[in-house]
């Protein structure tokens, strides 16, 4: 499979990266050189062998359902969650306006 | 006594104990060492001198009390700058991210501040940890401390991700430093500068407050000059998190008392597989005398196979830009980092202008290729076939483990190459990631340990692979090579 500039512009534009035509025309082969280098995994016998979901074997716990539990992870953090925040107003991150 | 400088880990901190010198002494030398080489080598992106002096003052006041000290008191380290530190800049070498002074410590960071150890400073890196020399950091190329003999003077790769960390250790600015591997960003810049590295077992260090990058795949590990320093290392950073759903919930071992070169009983296994057509004369030997080192520790070496070694890099460069592309989907110009608001643009404009000009041309190319195998239409073909033959290549292991212990190989196909070389041709890079990639795929535990050098005098690095929660038997074959590699070589200083 090898992809045109029309199809690395609809992924760009899913990945929200904004590409000028010369950055396009630029990535086309370059990706086109990598996902032709991938492409040898088709010939792999897959039969028998699952998706890897998880390398380790390990078991998902759930933490108690108390409120802080960790209050490192706990709520009561707007502040902290704020502080880096390119724009931040009243108590919220600040965006451009999204409704008309 | 020679430099504080020249000192591992396990001599600064025996020194600190008894008294010999004292924390603050041993942090000054070495904020010295950073101030002297960054304009050279652009190792750190910021130091931290003040953190490393405040610590040494904590962990000599602690000594005048007759207080107990921690296993690293009076140790100050390098931290990749991929690990978010509490008020001081993270950035993972990124302009997103530049600016970027996290509110919280990671669990790794922390667990090593706790033990007594210092900061020096934030280590340069591979943006985003993508990269194998270190040429896709925002801040500017590390260059390593080695140079070809013969001349010439070209700047070489101290290897990648973690080049700021392998350079500054190499260079005697840190006498150990973290990194984080997610397809060899440990091992990889470990062999090109002739220093041993360690990353274990899939879930051994907590990966919460690192900056993520392939969540499957990454993990953090230590880089030090030898392999008790890693060992010493490896036991702080270790240990269950339960801020880190895939932290494995196991005691941490006593890495370093275990420490052992005697392989009598042992089994070494030898990948045919690893054998590339055209392969490196003075790779190939190091690794000769890498399986006759391991003989003379009493191992026994067998030919083992691992039939699906071919297609780990083309499954990890699926794997790994899928999980990136949706990992760094965060970075959006809203809660943290750059945020690039063109005039008049929606929300979404903001977004593409924002990860357009915060991030380098690496790291969209992964975020591209992992957007694109994870699309409609693609998924199957691309990652379930990935997912897939990732099953085969931890099988192969898992067979191969059956009849040996261990398993000897090169770290990289080649010595450190110069800056510039490999640049242009992304898949070229790739191809240097082709011994290290299967242990990551597996989650196994693998360490790099320096060998010897090449006709251009420049380290070569052998790689150790071991069972699943078996750092010790990697720690103690890396061991036994190093007691016979009698490793002493060190780049000259001309910075």
């Amino acid at each position: 499979m090898s992809v045109d500039t029309a199809t690395v512009a609809k992924i760009a534009a899913l990945a929200r990266l904004k590409v000028s035509e010369a950055e396009l025309a630029a990535m086309v082969p370059e990706l086109n050189g990598i996902l032709s280098w991938i492409e040898q995994l088709s010939e792999v016998d897959v039969s028998g062998a699952e998706p890897m979901t998880a390398v380790i074997e390990n078991h998902l716990r759930l933490r108690d359902d108390v409120i802080n539990a960790d209050p490192l992870t706990g709520g009561g953090k707007r502040d902290a969650v704020l502080a880096n925040a390119p724009a931040a107003e009243h108590g919220f991150f600040a965006v451009p306006k999204v409704i008309e | 006594m020679s430099e504080l400088t020249d000192l591992t880990v396990a001599a600064i901190r025996a020194g600190v104990a008894t008294g010999d010198f004292t924390a603050g002494e041993v942090a000054e030398a070495f904020n010295a060492n950073v101030a002297a080489a960054q304009k050279a080598l652009n190792a750190f992106i910021i130091a931290t001198p003040e953190h490393a002096l405040e610590a040494a003052a904590k962990v000599d006041a602690d000594r005048a009390a007759g207080k107990p000290l921690g296993k690293l008191a009076g140790v100050p380290i390098g931290m990749k700058d991929l690990f978010c530190t509490k008020g001081v800049q993270t950035t993972a070498a990124s302009h997103i991210l530049e600016g970027f002074t996290p509110e919280y410590e990671s669990s790794v960071s922390q667990k090593l501040w706790d033990a007594g150890a210092g900061m020096l400073g934030k280590l340069n890196l591979d943006q985003f940890a993508m990269g194998s020399s270190n040429e896709t950091s925002y801040f500017g190329n590390v260059i390593s401390p080695w140079r070809r003999n013969g001349g010439g003077n070209a700047a070489l790769a101290p290897g990648g991700s973690s080049g700021g960390s392998s350079a500054a250790i190499a260079a005697r600015l840190c006498p150990a430093a973290t990194g984080t591997d997610t397809g060899g960003s440990i091992r990889q810049p470990a062999a090109f500068t002739g220093i041993s590295g360690i990353k274990p077992t899939y879930g051994r260090c907590s990966r919460w407050g690192i900056v993520a990058f392939a969540s499957s795949l990454d993990q953090a590990g230590p880089m030090a000059r030898d392999v008790r320093d890693c060992a010493i290392m490896l036991e702080v950073m270790a240990g269950f998190d339960a801020k880190d759903a895939t932290s494995l919930d196991l005691p941490v071992p006593e890495w370093e008392k275990g420490l052992s070169g005697d392989l009598k009983g042992k089994k070494v296994g030898i990948p045919r597989e690893y054998r590339l057509d055209g392969m490196d004369d003075d790779v190939d030997k190091a690794w000769a005398q890498g399986i006759a080192w391991l003989k003379d520790a009493g191992a026994e070496v067998v030919d083992i196979s691992l039939p699906h070694t071919k297609y780990a890099l083309p499954t990890y460069y699926i794997i790994a830009p899928a999980e990136a592309s949706s990992n760094l989907a965060r970075y959006d110009g809203v809660r943290y980092g750059l945020r690039d608001l063109p005039d008049g643009a929606n929300l979404q404009d903001m977004y593409a202008a924002t990860r357009a000009a915060g991030f380098g041309a690496e790291v969209k190319r992964r975020i591209l290729i992992g957007t694109y195998v994870l699309s409609a239409g693609f998924y199957d073909a691309y990652y379930t076939q990935a997912q897939k033959v990732r099953t085969l290549i931890s099988r192969d292991f898992t067979e191969a483990f059956k009849g040996c212990d261990v398993i000897l190989a090169p770290t990289t196909p080649s010595a450190a190459f110069a800056l510039g070389e490999k640049s242009a041709d992304p898949l070229e890079m790739y191809l240097n990631d082709v011994f290290s990639v299967p242990a990551s795929l597996a989650g196994l535990p693998a360490m790099s340990v320096p060998a010897g050098l090449n006709r251009e005098g420049l380290p070569l690095g052998l790689q150790l692979i071991g069972r699943p929660f078996d750092e010790q038997g990697v720690l103690n074959a890396g061991l036994a090579i190093e007691q016979r590699a009698g490793f002493a070589a060190r780049p000259e200083r001309w910075w």
